[in-house]
């Protein structure tokens, strides 16, 4: 490992929470009303958008009311992005003249990009029209990241108040989230990245003349933009195929670093936002602290399986065997390590290396961060929010082996808490299964659109599915999921991984509220000591090891062991 | 009084378990437990697998072993269940022994008498009891008093008074009268009372899930259908891999993988709960209440009775100036000669011992007339020949003297004041017109009271202590006993206000009450303890009734809805933690003929696929039973910091479960190797 990697390793995670702590004590705030630097600037904006909407500001919602909005919501939102990718052709901003999209991929890239989960089962740059990229992708990306946080938000709340019925006005979140955080963090990321090189432009394709007197096509558009919410609001979704593997989205190393921290930022942030607004600093530190322990203890891992480099290539004299297959040489190994870890943890999905080229230990990681459900940091919002539903279950069982009913912060877990944060854990888990279990079993599955056979193309199902029932939206590559059973299959994984966590947490957080805290005794177990962050990792790595080893042992693991002989894939 | 632990391993309470066990296999009582079910409908398929082996000539040993491995792990879930029912019944049958048989004189309406069988009582029937009489019900004393004795149920030998009208009102069925006549109104119907409705509770099928117990069946459920969906993908997964698995061995993997452990005990837990409690003589309405005496983090105690003996004795006489000693202690013992409340007593008591007097050679004089405490004198004492002696408080005293004709000197009213002010009563004592002196009454605490509250105090529970003496006296005893706080001059309402605002509060607040006065708070309270002793109000408001009527046993109570609890929470995390070494010996079993890689994951080295998959399977099994005594008994509870409880919890069952399956499925596969079963 050279000194650079030294550096990217240690500095990003510190920097990353260096700057997530006053962010996150900043979001506390924004939510809870109160005033910011921001407030001036914002709030005549925020009243002009409530008085056009007709909402009203201080209206409280139920969780139902708060959930009900919601889809609603996304609905509409799913709705219009199919719409527009059906009518692009006749619409304006269209220079490549592209025309309609293929139906069922324009339905899976409309639930894809509003579930936050931008899985791309198309070539962005051939595909879609600038129209459909800044109406449609660009704002999705803001809308379904506002989403997230305010659901998370609202389940926060669950948490803070006390006999309460209502958990916030679900416009007012959303509002919040678009004009105090995320449009302020996509403006500063882009201009960033457009002082690197990136392109942001409206103009059509630039054709180039190569030294050796051939004519090359190349893809421009309004890069930057879309490249900045692409990571601040945790999408993932590319404006080029190649994502940021692609120069023109990521050019130089300050940019590959902008990205990994711009996609770590808000995730990093939320736990602090929790202790804040829970006026427990020290609960959020905790939650923090299970999250890096996670994401370290992966990275090390992930990063010593890459740095061991493939016997196979050791054998004809790469140095060090190093596997650069799939890797940007400019990244090198440890940024692409760097930036598979950060972007499979936090549900982002953005890539600067193929995955599926990765040594096939490393698969494993990389699985394990998507299959849990997504909460080492997470998507924005929904990761948090899933930490929290282990965390349910962590508390649960530590109450009993106490000897209390359970209780998280005060508010008892009964029945109702316990059967939703199950939800929330267990269902995109069971589906993902399911869907993989159907994929490898019927000729849609493989034969229209498995490049590799064996362990490593089970890898690449699983992967798609985890992927998507993770609302991560990356690739493994080597799978062609532009059919019409991987474009319905991955769609519905996307939508229940969705919603099958921001409902049941929305329910929760009603839940939550309506009782009563009980306050802490020297019977209450601390869940701000390193005992409770130990047993949260613990529970989360169980669940993970178990509902996931027959998979884990018939793809990645045995690949690998097969590669040890000499057989690959 | 603790009742006798019963023995439960003899063979007159283990062959009844086995048929049960058998019994308990018909799906329809199944399918109360959800885990179990599932695991009997996959057991079943495998045995019809075998049957089909059998018929098309296969072989068919291997299989045979798995699925009669399988039906043992149900047997053995159900002989769990079974074994903790018949301990509770045989812990309620040592209670109820005398029941059934006595017969009861019902009166009728328009007078007369009737005599018919106990079994045939209902509620609102009144009886006639006397001498010798054993009580065939629950009730109330409606008019009389009698001497009872209460041993049956409580094993204390000293009999009670029952009267009507006070706080002492309640009987139970099982008793018997020693002396006196009284009437019962009989409060339950036959099968209603107390006692039946705690043997309810510890049969299965009338038994309703708590409300912890239900959530952690959701749990149980979903790592149930999570598995299942893991083992039938596998079956695809597999198939992909070009691996075919034998059906038998996909139903041992989700056997093996599902909650079991605990899916099969978590009935014998909670009944096994309700066995303790019976054992300590307590009487639960609701599993409920148990759960939540385990979270109770706020008591509420009478002073007296629960803090201190019912009443108060008599430490020291102070003569005033111008009385001797002597004088005092007589005039004090006279007076208190025929009278028979607890502080008179202790008065004759005390002045013996300072005369250094013993036996019963002191007599009131001749011709001596008593004069008994009154509610309108406030006073009590005796008049012989010239003498008229009272004792009484400070006002009763000073009207007495007054009428004739002199006051309290300042001497006296400085040793009244005295005495308050540490917390005592003040008694006077005067004869005629002269102010003998003070006798100091002090409230004595129970013994090893201050010992129990601190344990109190160690589980997390703050006991605040409720009194009707002024502030100073309830400084004095609160300090002395150690508890936590105190609320003086309290009115009835008082207790109820007191616990709807630590319950607004968060808190859970435990009751312990006896009087009509306490059912309000009884029934406000989250765990509401009532004495048997108690009124019938108080009995029905709580939903505990201690049958012993001994208030510091809450600490008992919540000692055992703890170890419910934990041990729940243990038998969890060493189910769930039991699946990583099972995964370990079948996959890398099912895989390794085609992919001899996977060796390296078959960490045990065992013998071969075959005896891998049983020997998961036989761990899988036998661990049930190696666990009911823990089931049964309860994982151990020791108040001390929540961390290290939590701690050595994690590292005995979830540690412990981790590591102890890599050596059991070891030394299973060793032996069924050599015995050559595979």
């Amino acid at each position: 490992m050279t000194i650079n990697d030294w550096l990217c390793i240690i500095l990003l995670p510190l920097i990353t929470a260096a700057l997530a702590f006053p962010l996150g004590e900043f979001m506390a705030n924004v939510f809870s009303g109160a005033k910011t630097f921001l407030t001036p600037l914002v709030a005549p904006v925020e009243r002009i958008l409530y008085r056009l909407l007709g909402v009203d500001e201080k209206e409280e919602m139920s969780w139902q009311t708060y959930a009900f909005s919601l889809v609603i919501f996304n609905i509409i939102g799913i709705a219009a992005l199919f719409i527009l990718q059906l009518a692009q052709g006749k619409l304006p901003f269209n220079p490549q003249k592209l025309g309609a999209v293929r139906w069922d991929t324009a339905l899976n890239t409309a639930i894809s990009f509003v579930t936050n989960t931008n899985w791309q089962s198309y070539s962005g740059e051939q595909t879609m029209s600038y129209l459909t990229q800044m109406l449609g992708m660009t704002v999705q990306n803001f809308l379904s990241a506002a989403v997230g946080i305010a659901a998370v938000v609202a389940v926060i709340r669950g948490f803070v108040r006390k006999t309460s019925r209502t958990i916030g006005n679900i416009w007012v979140d959303l509002t919040r989230s678009i004009f105090y955080v995320l449009l302020p963090l996509a403006i500063i990321w882009s201009l960033l990245l457009v002082s690197q090189g990136v392109v942001q432009t409206l103009s059509g394709s630039i054709t180039a003349h190569t030294p050796e007197g051939s004519q090359q096509i190349i893809s421009v558009g309004p890069v930057a933009s879309q490249e900045a919410i692409k990571e601040i609001g945790t999408n993932g979704g590319g404006f080029f195929n190649a994502n940021s593997a692609h120069p023109l989205e990521n050019p130089t190393p300050v940019t590959d670093f902008l990205e990994i921290l711009g996609l770590l930022l808000i995730p990093m942030a939320l736990p602090f936002t929790f202790g804040a607004m829970l006026k427990n600093r020290r609960q959020g530190a905790a939650i923090f602290a299970a999250m890096m322990i996670l994401y370290l203890a992966g990275l090390g891992f992930f990063a010593s399986v890459e740095m061991h480099g493939n016997p196979l290539l050791q054998k004809i004299g790469v140095v060090n065997g190093l596997n650069m297959e799939g890797k940007e040489v400019r990244s090198g190994i440890m940024n692409s390590v760097l930036f598979a870890q950060s972007t499979t943890t936090t549900s982002c999905g953005a890539v600067n290396s193929m995955h599926d080229s990765m040594i096939p230990l490393s698969g494993v990681i990389l699985l394990f961060n998507m299959t849990i459900g997504e909460v080492i940091f997470g998507g924005v919002g929904v990761g948090l929010i899933g930490m929290l539903s282990y965390a349910m279950l962590t508390m649960f069982l530590a109450g009993l082996m106490i000897g209390r009913t359970p209780e998280l912060l005060g508010k008892k877990l009964e029945l109702f808490e316990m059967v939703m944060s199950i939800i929330i854990i267990l269902s995109p888990a069971i589906l993902l299964l399911a869907l993989s279990g159907i994929a490898v079993s019927i000729q849609a599955g493989i034969n229209a659109s498995l490049n590799n056979s064996g362990p490593h193309g089970l890898s690449e199902i699983f992967y798609a599915f985890a992927s998507t029932a993770g609302n991560n939206g990356s690739a493994f590559a080597g799978l062609n999921a532009s059919t019409i059973f991987y474009n319905l299959t991955t769609s519905l994984a996307m939508l229940i991984g969705r919603f099958s966590t921001i409902i049941p947490a929305l329910a929760i957080a009603g839940s939550l509220a309506s009782k009563k805290t009980v306050p802490a005794s020297i019977a209450t177990f601390p869940t701000t000591g390193l005992l409770f962050v130990i047993m949260l990792v613990g529970v989360i790595i169980v669940v993970g090891a178990l509902t996931f080893f027959p998979v884990f042992t018939l793809g990645p693991i045995l690949e690998h062991l097969l590669l040890l002989t000499g057989k690959t894939f | 009084m603790k009742a006798t632990k019963i023995n439960i391993w003899q063979a007159r309470f283990i062959i009844p378990a086995l048929k049960d066990s058998l019994k308990k296999l018909n799906p329809m009582l199944m399918a109360r437990n959800p885990v179990m079910f599932v695991v009997e409908l996959v057991t079943f398929i495998t045995t019809l697998i075998v049957f089909s082996d059998i018929i098309t000539g296969n072989s068919f040993l291997f299989n045979l072993q798995i699925s009669l491995w399988l039906w043992f792990t149900i047997i053995f879930a159900n002989f769990s269940e079974a074994l903790a029912e018949g301990q509770g019944r045989a812990q309620a049958d040592s209670l109820k022994k005398n029941r059934s048989e006595s017969m009861a004189r019902r009166l009728l309406y328009g007078g007369g008498s009737e005599v018919i069988s106990a079994l045939k009582l209902k509620k609102e029937d009144i009886i006639l009891l006397e001498d010798g009489d054993t009580i065939p019900g629950d009730g109330e004393v409606t008019e009389g008093t009698a001497l009872i004795d209460e041993s049956a149920i409580t094993g204390e030998s000293a009999p009670v008074i029952r009267e009507s009208g006070g706080d002492r009102s309640g009987v139970t069925g099982g008793t018997m009268v020693l002396s006196g006549k009284i009437k019962v109104r009989i409060t339950a119907n036959p099968g209603e009372s107390f006692l039946d409705q705690m043997i309810n509770m510890v049969e299965s099928a009338k038994r309703q899930k708590t409300p912890n117990e239900k959530a952690l069946n959701i749990l149980l459920i979903a790592l149930t259908i999570v598995f299942v969906v893991v083992v039938v993908t596998f079956k695809y997964f597999a198939d992909y891999a070009s691996v075919r698995v034998a059906l038998s061995v996909l139903i041992a993997l989700l056997v093996c993988l599902m909650p079991t452990t605990i899916g099969g005990l978590l009935p014998a837990i909670g009944i096994a709960g309700m066995d303790r409690l019976l054992r300590y003589n307590f009487i639960a309405m609701s599993g409920r209440a148990v759960e939540a005496s385990g979270d109770v983090d706020v008591v509420l105690m009478d002073k007296t009775g629960t803090i201190t003996l019912g009443n108060r004795m008599a430490t020291e006489f102070i003569p005033a100036d111008n009385a001797s000693d002597k004088e005092l202690i007589n005039a004090a013992l006279l007076s208190s000669l025929a009278d028979d409340t607890p502080e008179g007593r202790s008065i004759v008591v005390l002045a013996k011992e300072k005369m250094g007097i013993h036996g019963s050679d002191i007599r009131a004089p001749e011709g001596a007339s008593f004069c008994p405490f009154s509610a309108e004198a406030r006073m009590s004492g005796i008049d012989c020949g010239d003498r008229t002696i009272r004792k009484g408080s400070l006002e009763a005293i000073r009207e007495f003297v007054a009428a004739r004709g002199s006051q309290i000197s300042d001497s006296v009213q400085n040793i009244v004041n005295d005495i308050s002010r540490e917390g005592s009563t003040p008694l006077l004592v005067a004869q005629n017109e002269k102010v003998l002196g003070a006798i100091r009454l002090k409230d004595i605490l129970k013994e090893g009271i201050s010992g129990r509250i601190g344990k109190l105090r160690q589980m997390g529970i703050k006991s605040v202590m409720i009194t009707g003496d002024n502030p100073l006296t309830a400084a004095t005893i609160a300090a002395e006993a150690g508890v936590d706080d105190f609320v003086a001059e309290a009115k009835p309402s008082t207790k109820l206000d007191l616990i709807r605002s630590y319950q607004s509060k968060g808190h859970l607040v435990a009751m312990i009450g006896d009087g009509t006065n306490d059912a309000p708070a009884l029934a406000q309270a989250d765990v509401a303890v009532a004495m048997n002793a108690g009124t019938q109000a108080a009995r029905e408001a709580a939903n505990i009734v201690d049958l012993d009527s001994n208030p510091t046993k809450l600490l008992d109570i919540v000692e055992i809805g703890k170890q419910i609890l934990i041990t729940r929470g243990a038998l969890t995390t060493f189910s769930v933690a039991n699946d990583v070494a099972k995964y370990f010996a079948i996959v890398p079993a099912i895989f390794i003929a085609q992919y001899p890689q996977l060796k390296v994951l078959d960490i045990m080295h065992l013998a071969s696929p075959g005896s891998a998959v049983l020997s998961a399977v036989i761990f899988n099994a036998i661990i049930i039973p190696l666990l009911i005594p823990l089931a049964l008994r309860g994982v151990r509870y020791k108040p001390s910091g929540v961390s290290a409880l939590l701690r050595r919890n994690l590292l005995i069952y979830g540690l412990g479960g981790l590591v102890l399956p890599f050596i059991g499925i070891k030394l299973i596969d060793t032996i069924i190797s050599m015995l050559r079963m595979v």
